[in-house]
């Protein structure tokens, strides 16, 4: 219990510290001032949800090979933390967009692959209330989750290979890309915070997903007697 | 000003997002655990 609360309290320092550092300590950004520094929050978000969809990429593989509940019940934690940590990204891009570009959605390619990207995911965990068996649950949850994650290297590249209304990459976008030292540090410590919480909530998840197959397993033993 | 608000409204609704996500975890951890419990005491009843 006494690690628990001082992990969220370690956590709830690392976030409050990533924000002073992109209110207080980035500097202004020349187009856009202030209203830039959402960039800290959403694009560490959007970082940190992508991370927990490649673990719960790897997770499934590791479950259609070895056939550990373990690996289903990683999967689904990471599958519904990326998915929060999406919702997220999709409802702070548009608070961003309407005072930058004057609206707040367009369907360009980078908004509608992350779009897409949350439908599969709010999909895959639908999936896993649809089937009972617990085996075939977790096979046929794991065949599809390997599938959604095919969405996550489009989002990446989106901005990359089209061109349409979402800013260009400012990191890892080739030789006219970059940011100022000083943003590029907030940005970096905000990355981080965000990967923190991100671990943590998917602990937390994981806890909870461990405790319900504990709760299946006293269940069938019950019904045998 | 306008871009102020609209800075502090997604750093707001972003963990408000996260708060509440993490309240629903951590009450369905609860529920769950009442149940197993509630289970196991039944069982040993019936041992």
């Amino acid at each position: 219990m006494w690690k628990r609360a001082s992990s969220a309290a370690f956590v709830v320092f690392l976030v409050g510290a990533a924000a002073y550092a992109s209110f207080y300590i980035a500097p202004d950004e020349k187009t856009m001032h202030v209203l830039y520094r959402i960039f800290y929050f959403h694009a560490a978000a959007a970082w940190a949800g992508m991370t927990a969809f490649s673990i719960c990429f790897v997770a499934n593989l590791l479950y259609v090979w070895r056939r550990d509940e373990q690996w289903d019940s990683l999967a689904v934690s990471c599958a519904e933390v990326g998915l929060a940590f999406i919702t997220v990204v999709l409802i702070t891009g548009p608070i961003w967009a309407k005072p930058a570009w004057g609206i707040y959605w367009t369907w360009d390619a980078r908004l509608t692959s992350t779009f897409v990207l949350w439908l599969l995911y709010i999909s895959y965990l639908l999936l896993r209330t649809l089937v009972e068996e617990p085996d075939r649950r977790a096979l046929l949850s794991a065949l599809f989750g390997i599938f959604a994650f095919i969405d996550v290297p489009i989002v990446f590249g989106a901005i990359r290979w089209w061109r349409t209304q979402h800013p260009a990459p400012v990191i890892m976008g080739g030789p006219n890309s970059g940011l100022d030292p000083t943003m590029a540090k907030v940005f970096f410590f905000s990355v981080l915070a965000m990967h923190v919480l991100m671990v943590f909530l998917v602990a937390e998840r994981y806890r909870l997903e461990r405790l319900r197959t504990d709760l299946e397993l006293v269940r069938r033993e019950a019904e045998a007697i | 000003m306008k871009s102020l608000d609209s800075v502090f409204a997604a750093y707001i609704i972003g963990w408000a997002v996260f708060f509440v996500f993490y309240l629903t975890v951590a009450k369905r951890t609860s529920s769950l655990r009442e149940e197993l419990e509630r289970l196991k005491s039944t069982l040993n009843k019936g041992k």
